[in-house]
């Protein structure tokens, strides 16, 4: 392309209705953040920073309960989908012609992203109650299994990504060095993988905490997770003890993002 | 280069055994992904089908004696007192249109300020774009209840705006927005904004320049310019946009939850009343899959309108 005119670029009005978009996108957040430092239990007005309602939050009991435990289910899930995803994407790629029934592994795998999530819930509401009524198990792991299965085509497709950008001729050196196709594997393909495993792992991990439409429908009693329970508080009277609970899960997925995003930033 | 070398175990697939050897292979590595997602996503979609032919229990679940009225119920109502009388579901086929009609608006307005904000990402330096990208996708990473309370902060009574307005004096009394269609609207436009602007930009990045160019040289306008070189151009961006959209926005559940308050309700709380107070679990497991067809329909729509050889004429 070389060097390019930036007139030719330039549409008249673009840039503004782009900065407006960005005030629109972040000016909510922002203005979120901000109250949660206020004084005053209103938004009505501002009585002055404070940080009384971060103490309010942490010391939350039920605040405390369903933060760990959506913590410990984004773990689970995002660990397993990593695992599951990793397998899946080593089978899809570096064939130079897909195998029968390729076409259909697609399709399974990023089934969760087309279907509406609220149909997953209904579909995951009646499945789960059934094998509820019949082993009488009420654990987490139906919702560990379904935030697995919604997170899979997430953790797959930045590591299929790196599978696909990957320089393959090491591969090949390690197989003609004699190396077995375990010794290859372990030495050589896997450390490569890494950026793209973790940036699956962080994608995963973003999607199970933000997972609330299924949680919602196949949560047991006491189940909530933080998603939830915010939902289930938004009927109430809202305290910026809302807002100060909302800026730290906002700043959990900051880092996970932020982390996904330099790793998959830089090039195999 | 042959698939000698790209296999991971280093087979030679060129001979029949040894590709059979690595298909069966593929086939053991994908298939706890796969068991994984029949038992957990697709599989209890099924389910659904089944439960939508049954009779509802009287403490939610089901009776299991075929029946059709679940999905009679989607569309017709009974009258109380005499079974005969059938009249159109109107509540229901108005929370349909709602449902389709917010998507649609949701789609347009996410559309008119994401076309510049891509054109905009996709005409800067190419160090600084990805971090403009990134600048994007923080919010749509960002938990969905928090997002749509964020905007609930913005437009509620006493929320940002009607602080604004009433702080300058431009009105005495706060303008009711929350639990209103606009409020819907807003949010959804709010929460699904990336999903319009990354498709789109992809589509603009590829665009070469140098055809602008050509059309100033010929003294094309700048609108000439953006009609008939750039929209074609980045049609595939546009499609693939509008759908990333239109289907979480109408199956939607929380934000009409949030923002509608009680009475606005879409077709997503509709299904989720049937499975909480209405314990009428046939219709709502019908009303899930009417849904369903609407989003199969738009994305046959995608498909047809992707496949067809549209690009050719520009080359």
């Amino acid at each position: 392309m070389g060097k390019r005119n930036f007139s030719i670029a330039a549409l008249p009005g673009f840039a503004t209705i782009a900065m407006i978009t960005f005030v629109f996108l972040y000016l909510p957040i922002v203005t979120l953040v901000v109250y949660s430092f206020n004084e005053a239990a209103s938004m009505a007005r501002w009585e002055g920073f404070s940080l009384r309602w971060y103490e309010a939050a942490l010391n939350n009991r039920q605040v405390q309960d369903v933060s760990i435990r959506s913590l410990v289910i984004a773990a689970w899930a995002a660990s397993l989908a990593t695992i599951l995803a990793t397998m899946a994407a080593l089978a899809t790629t570096r064939n130079e012609r897909r195998f029968p029934g390729q076409t259909m592994v697609y399709a399974l795998i990023n089934q969760p992203l087309m279907v509406p999530e609220i149909v997953t819930g209904v579909a995951l509401l009646i499945f789960f109650a059934m094998i509820k009524v019949s082993t009488g198990y009420q654990g987490l792991a139906y919702l560990v299994a379904a935030h697995t299965a919604f997170c899979i085509p997430f953790a797959y497709l930045p590591i299929r990504a790196r599978l696909e950008t990957m320089d393959l001729t090491l591969e090949r050196a390690a197989a003609d060095l004699y190396a077995t196709p375990w010794q290859a594997f372990r030495h050589v393909t896997l450390p490569l993988l890494v950026p793209g495993v973790i940036a699956g792992f962080m994608l995963a991990f973003v999607t199970s905490l933000d997972t609330v439409v299924i949680t919602e429908f196949i949560k047991s009693a006491g189940q909530d997770t933080l998603p939830t329970y915010m939902l289930g508080q938004m009927r109430r009277v809202i305290t910026p003890e809302m807002n100060a609970i909302s800026t730290l899960f906002l700043l959990l997925s900051l880092i996970a993002v932020t982390v996904f995003f330099l790793l998959s930033r830089k090039k195999a | 280069m042959s698939a000698v070398e790209l296999a991971p175990h280093g087979a030679d697939t060129t001979k029949p055994k040894a590709r059979r050897g690595d298909i069966a292979w593929r086939w053991w590595l994908v298939m706890p992904a796969l068991i994984v997602l029949l038992l957990a996503a697709s599989g209890p979609l099924l389910i659904v089908l089944v439960y939508s032919f049954l009779e509802p229990g009287n403490f939610g679940g089901v009776v299991w004696n075929f029946s059709t009225d679940g999905w009679f119920q989607v569309f017709f109502t009974r009258d109380i007192f005499d079974e005969t009388l059938v009249t159109p579901a109107t509540a229901h086929l108005d929370i349909f249109w709602r449902s389709i009609k917010l998507a649609l608006y949701t789609t347009l307005i996410t559309a008119i300020l994401g076309f510049p904000t891509a054109w905009f990402i996709a005409t800067r330096a190419p160090d600084v774009r990805p971090i403009w990208l990134f600048l994007v996708t923080i919010p749509f990473w960002t938990n969905l209840v928090i997002r749509t309370f964020a905007i609930m902060e913005v437009i509620r009574n006493e929320g940002l705006v009607n602080n604004v307005l009433r702080g300058v004096g431009i009105v005495s009394a706060p303008i009711q927005m929350l639990f209103t269609d606009f409020a819907i609207l807003l949010g959804m436009a709010y929460v699904f904004l990336p999903l319009m602007v990354l498709p789109l930009y992809a589509s603009m990045e590829k665009l070469d320049f140098k055809l602008l160019e050509a059309g100033y040289d010929l003294y094309a306008s700048r609108l000439r310019v953006l009609w008939h070189i750039v929209l074609p151009l980045v049609k595939p961006g546009f499609i693939a946009g509008s759908i990333l959209v239109f289907i979480p926005a109408i199956g939607a559940y929380v934000t009409p939850r949030i923002l509608g308050g009680g009475r606005n309700l879409m077709l997503g709380n509709l299904i989720e009343l049937q499975f909480g107070q209405g314990r009428n679990w046939p219709l709502g497991s019908a009303l899930a899959l009417t849904l369903l067809v609407i989003v199969v329909i738009a994305l046959l729509f995608y498909i047809r309108s992707t496949s067809q050889p549209e690009g050719q004429r520009h080359g």
